[in-house]
C-alpha cells in the first residue's frame, strides 16, 4: 500500500471481548508508516476498541480481552512476555477530552520523559515538543501556569506535545476534535497534518469531512446484527469516498445510515 | 343552558373545594410537624452546649483555712521585719513570709518542701545541715541541691496553698448565679458564714496548663491533653499509611474476585463495629499478646516501673488506628475513585507504570479529599472514650507522658472519670475539659471543611 | 526514501522481542504487595476480633459453674456468688436502645423527608452542618449531658421518687437524640434517591404535597430507610460511653414472679447496667487476666458483636436491595 512498503502496525484476525460479549471481531489491518490512517462508522461499532487495542489501552477494562494478534515491528504485542508500558511509551496516545495532568505546562511535557528516563536537555525537549504541537508561541511566557489555565483546544495541543515527548513511533488520536469549537479543530487537523512527517498517526473519527480532508487512508467499519464491529471497508481515502466498493460504505459516506 | 352534570364518583363543587382545602391543611399541620423534628435537633444541640457552659462558670463559696488577715496581724503583732508597711501578705518580704509558714506547717512537710527547693541559699528554714548534706551526697539527691532558692513570691505562693488553703465549699451554675444571686448570698450567710462568695471560670489557662490533681481548685487537663495528643499521633502514623494503601490496593489493582470482594465487605462490616469492642481487641492483642513490644520493654526503654504492662500510649494508639481504619479506607476511597479515569489514561499512555500514575497523578488529585476524611476520622479517634477505657487509660497521672510506652490518660476519660464523681466541683471542672475538647474538634472540622471547599472550588 | 526526522526512530524493521520483554520492576511488586497487606489488615482485625473474643468466651464457658444454658436464661449477673445470666445486661440494653429508637426513628425519618422533600436550599444548607456538628460530638459528652441535664430534667417533670438518679430512660433518651443524624443522613439518602419522575406522576394526578411525600416517595424508599433504622438499632445497641455514665453501674437482676414486669424489670426510670456498661465498669477496675471477671466480658462482648454484626448485615441487606431498585 505504502510506496514504501512499510507497516508500522498491523492486526491479525483480531478479536476484543468484554466479558462475554464480542464487540470487535476478525479485524485484518495494516497500517502504514508516517501516513494518517481514519478510522470511521456509526456509533458503537467499535472503531475505538480497535484503536485502543493498538497501544493495550484495553488492559485497563478489566473484563476486556483481546485476541488474535496486533504485530508491531514483527511482534505480537499481546505476546505472553510484552510489556505494556513499553508498548505504550512506543505507542502514544491523544484522547477524546483534553486530560492535562494537574501540573504547569512544563511538568505536563517533561513528566512522561522524566519517568521514562530521559536524560538530555529537559528545557530543550519541551520547547521543541511544544514547537512541534504548534503550542510554543502561545504558551513560551507563562510554562509555569497550570495546565489548566488553557483553553480547550490548546489543552488538547499541550496533550499532543506530552505525546510528542516522548518521542513515540505511532500516535493514535481518539476523536481529538470532538470536545473543540471549529477554530481549534482547524488547528488541530493542521497540526496533525504536520505531524505525519514524523509519526504514523491513527485517528478516530465521528466526522466524515474530517476524515476526508485530513487522512490519507480511510477504514470504514460497521456492526453485525450480535453488535460486534468489524471492518467493512479500507482504502486510499480518495478512492474509499469517491469510488467505494461496498454497497454500504456508500451509503454511510452519503449520510443515509450512521 | 344548563351544563350536564355528569356523575363522576368523585366529589364536586363545594365538596370538591372543602375535600382539597381539608387536605392541603392537614399537609400544613405535618409540614409543621417535619419542621419541628428538624428543630429538635438544634434544640438538643443548643440544650447540650447550655448545659456545658452552665457548669463551666458561675459562683464559688471559698472558704480560707486560715484567713489572711489573721496572719497578717499575726506578723504585726510579732513584729516581724516589714509587717508594720504592708498591706497584704503579699507585700511582705520572704523571711517573714517563711517565719509564717514555719509556724503553721509541721517540721516534716517544711523540710521536704525544703528538699524540693531552698528557701535561702546561706541559711536552712527546717532542715538539719548535715542531714541536707547527706541527703545531697546520696544516690539520688533531691532537686533542691541543685535549684536556685525560692524567691518572694514561690513563697507566698506556697503560703497560700498551705496555709491560707482556700477551698471551694459549694459551687453554683452560672444561671443560678444570674438570676438567684440574692437567694445564694443568703444562703452563704446561713451555711458558710466565713466564705467568700466569688465568681469563678472554671476554664483557665492554670486548668489548660495544670497537670491533674485530686483537689478539683488545682487540676487541670495538660496530662490529659498531651495524653490524646501523643495517642493521635501514634493512631495517625499507623492509619494513615495503611488506610490510604488498602484503598489505593482496593480502587487501582484490586481484580474483581472473591478475595477482593471479601475485603471489601469486611471494611463495611468493620465500620460497624462498636467501639468498645475495638477496646477488647486491643486489650487482648496490643495489651496482652504484645505485651513485651507495646511496653517498650522489648526494646529495653520502659520510661518507669509501673508501665511495663502494656497499657500503653503505643497500645492504646494501634487500638485507635483500627478503629479508624475502615472511616479512612472508605473516604479515601471515594476520593481515588472520584479522581477522573481520563487522568489515569494519559498517565498510561506515555508509557507511565501503574505506581507511577498512581503517584504522580491520582494521588494528588485525591489528596484534598483523603485529607478531609481523615482529619474526621481522627477527630473522631480523638473524641473516643470507651475502647481506652478498656486498653487501660490510668485514672489518675500526674506525669506527662514522656513517650510511646508511658502511661496515659486522654481528655475524654479525664471527662469520664470526673463526670463520675460525685462533688459538684468535679461536675464543674468536667464541663470546662468538655469546653476544651470541644474546642480542639471544632478547629480539626473546620480544618477539613475549609479544606473541602478549596477542594471543591479547585475542581470546579 | 524520504528525509527522517533525526528524532523520529527508524520504523518497520522487525526489533528484539527482548527489548519488548517484560523488565523486572521490583519496586512495582514490592509496592503492590504491600498495597494488598493493606487490604488484608482488615481481615487480620476481623479475625482477631472473633479469634480473641471467642477463645476469651470459650475459656469462659469452660470454667466451673459456667454453663451456655444458664448464661442464655438466667436472670442474675452476680459473678461473686458465680451467676452468670445475662439477660439482666441484655434487657437493659434493649430497654436503653428502645427508647433511644422511640425518640430517634420519628424525628430522624422526619427530619430527613423536611430535608429532601420541603426545605428549600438555604435552609437545608444550615440544617445539614448542625445535624453534621451533633454527629461529630463525642459520646462521652452527650453521657455529661445526660447525667447532668437530662435526668434533672426528667426528675423534675416526674418526681424525684419516680426516676432514680440513674436511670434507663435518661440514657436512651440521649442515645436517641445522638443518632438522630444518622438516622436522618441515611434516610434523606434514600429520599434523595427517589426519581423525580415519581414525584411528578403524583402530583400530576391532583396529590398534595404531603400526599406524594407520605404515600409515594417515602414508600419508594423504604428498604434504604429500613436499613437506616437497622443501622441505628445497632449502633445504640454498642453504644457505651452514655449508658456507662447515665444508666446505672450495677446488674439490675430479677427474680420473674417475683419482681414485677412493668414496675420493676421493664421501667425505663430505675438504675440498670447494660451490656456495654457492665464492660466498660469492670475493664475501668483493677482485671486480672484469666480471672472469672477477664473471660466474661469477652464472652458480653462475643454477643454484642453478634448482634451488631447481624443487624449490620440486615441492613446492608435492604441497602442492596434499595440500590437494585434504583441505580
Amino acid at each position: 500500500m505504502n510506496k514504501n512498503g512499510e507497516i508500522a502496525i498491523e492486526a491479525r484476525e483480531m478479536d476484543v471481548y468484554y466479558a462475554h460479549f464480542r464487540a470487535v471481531k476478525g479485524i485484518n489491518i495494516k497500517f502504514p508508516t508516517r501516513k494518517i490512517t481514519a478510522l470511521i462508522g456509526p456509533s458503537g461499532c467499535g472503531k475505538s476498541t480497535v484503536l485502543r487495542s493498538f497501544n493495550r489501552m484495553n488492559d485497563l477494562v478489566l473484563v476486556a480481552r483481546v485476541q488474535g494478534e496486533v504485530l508491531y515491528r514483527g511482534n505480537n504485542i499481546y505476546g505472553k512476555d510484552v510489556d505494556p508500558v513499553e508498548i505504550r511509551r512506543r505507542i502514544g496516545m491523544v484522547f477524546q477530552k483534553p486530560n492535562p495532568f494537574a501540573k504547569s505546562i512544563y511538568e505536563n511535557v517533561a513528566w512522561g520523559a522524566r519517568i521514562n528516563g530521559y536524560k538530555g536537555n529537559m528545557d530543550e525537549l519541551v520547547e521543541s515538543s511544544l514547537r512541534q504541537a504548534a503550542l510554543w508561541d502561545e504558551v513560551k511566557d507563562k510554562l509555569s501556569q497550570s495546565g489548566y489555565s488553557l483553553s480547550g483546544g490548546q489543552q488538547q495541543r499541550l496533550c499532543i506535545a506530552r505525546t510528542i515527548a516522548v518521542k513515540p513511533e505511532i500516535i493514535l488520536m481518539d476523536e481529538p476534535t470532538s470536545a473543540l469549537d471549529p477554530v481549534a479543530t482547524l488547528r488541530i487537523e493542521e497540526l496533525i497534518q504536520e505531524l505525519k512527517q514524523n509519526y504514523t498517526i491513527i485517528i478516530v473519527t465521528h466526522n466524515m469531512q474530517q476524515a476526508a480532508r485530513a487522512s490519507d487512508y480511510t477504514a470504514f467499519f460497521n456492526m453485525d446484527e450480535d453488535r460486534a464491529g468489524y471492518l467493512v471497508e479500507y482504502n486510499a481515502t480518495n478512492m474509499l469516498f469517491t469510488n467505494p466498493q461496498n454497497e454500504m460504505t456508500e451509503q454511510y459516506i452519503t449520510g443515509r445510515f450512521g | 343552558m344548563a351544563v350536564q352534570q355528569l356523575e363522576t364518583g368523585y366529589p364536586e363543587a363545594e365538596a370538591l373545594q372543602r375535600q382539597i382545602s381539608q387536605r392541603h391543611r392537614r399537609g400544613l399541620r405535618w409540614r409543621w410537624l417535619f419542621q419541628l423534628s428538624t428543630i429538635v435537633g438544634i434544640v438538643a444541640l443548643l440544650a447540650l452546649l447550655y448545659n456545658i457552659l452552665n457548669q463551666s462558670f458561675g459562683l464559688v463559696a471559698v472558704q480560707n483555712t486560715v484567713d489572711p488577715r489573721v496572719l497578717l496581724e499575726g506578723a504585726k503583732t510579732a513584729v516581724l521585719p516589714g509587717a508594720d508597711t504592708a498591706e497584704t501578705l503579699a507585700d511582705l518580704p520572704k523571711e517573714t513570709l517563711v517565719a509564717i509558714l514555719a509556724e503553721h506547717i509541721s517540721t516534716g512537710l517544711g523540710r521536704r518542701l525544703e528538699r524540693d527547693q531552698r528557701f535561702f541559699a546561706d541559711q536552712f528554714a527546717f532542715e538539719d545541715p548535715a542531714l541536707f548534706a547527706e541527703v545531697c551526697a546520696g544516690a539520688e539527691p533531691p532537686a533542691g541541691c541543685t535549684l536556685e532558692p525560692r524567691d518572694q513570691n514561690n513563697v507566698y505562693e506556697l503560703l497560700l496553698e498551705r496555709v491560707v488553703a482556700p477551698d471551694v465549699v459549694q459551687s453554683w451554675s452560672l444561671v443560678d448565679s444570674v438570676f438567684r444571686r440574692g437567694a445564694i448570698e443568703e444562703q452563704l450567710r446561713t451555711d458558710y458564714p466565713t466564705a467568700v462568695l466569688e465568681f469563678r471560670s472554671w476554664i483557665t489557662a492554670d486548668f489548660i496548663v495544670s497537670p491533674q490533681s485530686s483537689t478539683p481548685e488545682f487540676a487541670g487537663v495538660r496530662t490529659a491533653i498531651l495524653g490524646s495528643l501523643w495517642v493521635v499521633v501514634i493512631t495517625i502514623v499507623f492509619s494513615f499509611p495503611v488506610g490510604v494503601g488498602a484503598a489505593i490496593y482496593l480502587e487501582e489493582y484490586a481484580t474483581d474476585n472473591r478475595l477482593n470482594r471479601l475485603i471489601q465487605t469486611n471494611i463495611s462490616n468493620l465500620a460497624g463495629v462498636p467501639s468498645i469492642i475495638y477496646g477488647m481487641l486491643g486489650l487482648a492483642i496490643f495489651v496482652r499478646a504484645m505485651e513485651t513490644f507495646t511496653s517498650g520493654a522489648a526494646l529495653g526503654v520502659i520510661t518507669d516501673d509501673t508501665t511495663a504492662n502494656g497499657r500503653t500510649i503505643l497500645s492504646a494508639g494501634l487500638t485507635l488506628g483500627l478503629l479508624i481504619l475502615p472511616l479512612i479506607i472508605i473516604n479515601a476511597q471515594e476520593a481515588i475513585r472520584a479522581v477522573p479515569r481520563s487522568l489515569r489514561q494519559a498517565g498510561f499512555a506515555l508509557g507511565a507504570t501503574q505506581w507511577q500514575t498512581i503517584w504522580h497523578h491520582v494521588l494528588p488529585s485525591a489528596m484534598p479529599g483523603i485529607l478531609t476524611g481523615t482529619i474526621l476520622a481522627i477527630s473522631r479517634a480523638i473524641g473516643e472514650t470507651a475502647p481506652l477505657v478498656v486498653v487501660g487509660a490510668s485514672t489518675f497521672i500526674t506525669l506527662d507522658p514522656s513517650g510511646p510506652f508511658s502511661k496515659f490518660t486522654t481528655l475524654p476519660i479525664q471527662i469520664y472519670q470526673w463526670t463520675a464523681r460525685p462533688q459538684a466541683e468535679f461536675r464543674n471542672i468536667a464541663a470546662a475539659a468538655i469546653v476544651v475538647l470541644l474546642i480542639l474538634l471544632l478547629s480539626l472540622n473546620a480544618t477539613a471543611v475549609v479544606m473541602r471547599n478549596r477542594y471543591a472550588t479547585k475542581t470546579a | 526514501m524520504a528525509t527522517r526526522n533525526p528524532t523520529a526512530p527508524l520504523t518497520g524493521e522487525r526489533i528484539e522481542q527482548s527489548e519488548l520483554r517484560k523488565k523486572p520492576r521490583v519496586g512495582e511488586t514490592v509496592i503492590q504487595g504491600f498495597l494488598f497487606l493493606c487490604g488484608a489488615i482488615s481481615i487480620l482485625t476481623t479475625i482477631g476480633i472473633v479469634y480473641e473474643l471467642g477463645k476469651e468466651a470459650w475459656l469462659f464457658f469452660g470454667k466451673e459453674g459456667v454453663s451456655l444454658l444458664a448464661f442464655f436464661t438466667g436472670t442474675e449477673w452476680q459473678p461473686a456468688i458465680g451467676n452468670f445470666g445475662i439477660w439482666p445486661l441484655v434487657l437493659a440494653t434493649l430497654m436503653t436502645s428502645l427508647v433511644a429508637m422511640v425518640v430517634a426513628l420519628p424525628v430522624g425519618l422526619a427530619t430527613a423527608v423536611y430535608l429532601s422533600e420541603y426545605a428549600s436550599d438555604r435552609a437545608r444548607n444550615t440544617l445539614k452542618p448542625i445535624l453534621e456538628v451533633l454527629a461529630g460530638i463525642p459520646t462521652v459528652v452527650y453521657g455529661y449531658f445526660a447525667l447532668t441535664f437530662m435526668t434533672p430534667l426528667l426528675r423534675s417533670i416526674l418526681g424525684d421518687n419516680v426516676v432514680q438518679i440513674f436511670n434507663t430512660a435518661s440514657a436512651g433518651i440521649v442515645v436517641g437524640i445522638l443518632i438522630i443524624p444518622l438516622v436522618s443522613s441515611m434516610s434523606e439518602d434514600a429520599l434523595h434517591a427517589v426519581p423525580n419522575s415519581l414525584r411528578e406522576a403524583a402530583f400530576g394526578l391532583g396529590a398534595t404535597k404531603l400526599e406524594t411525600s407520605l404515600k409515594v416517595v417515602v414508600p419508594s424508599a423504604l428498604s434504604g430507610i429500613t436499613a437506616a433504622f437497622v443501622v441505628a438499632i445497632s449502633r445504640a445497641v454498642g453504644e457505651t460511653m452514655v449508658v456507662a455514665i447515665a444508666a446505672g453501674a450495677g446488674p439490675k437482676n430479677f427474680i420473674i414472679g417475683e419482681d414485677g414486669l412493668f414496675s420493676f424489670i421493664l421501667n425505663p426510670f430505675v438504675a440498670a447496667e447494660t451490656m456495654t456498661g457492665h464492660i466498660v465498669r469492670i475493664s475501668g477496675g483493677d482485671l486480672s487476666y484469666d480471672s472469672i471477671d477477664y473471660n466474661s466480658i469477652f464472652a458480653i462482648g462475643l454477643l454484642l458483636f453478634l448482634m451488631t454484626l447481624a443487624l449490620n448485615i440486615v441492613s446492608r441487606r435492604f441497602v442492596a436491595r434499595f440500590r437494585e431498585v434504583y441505580e
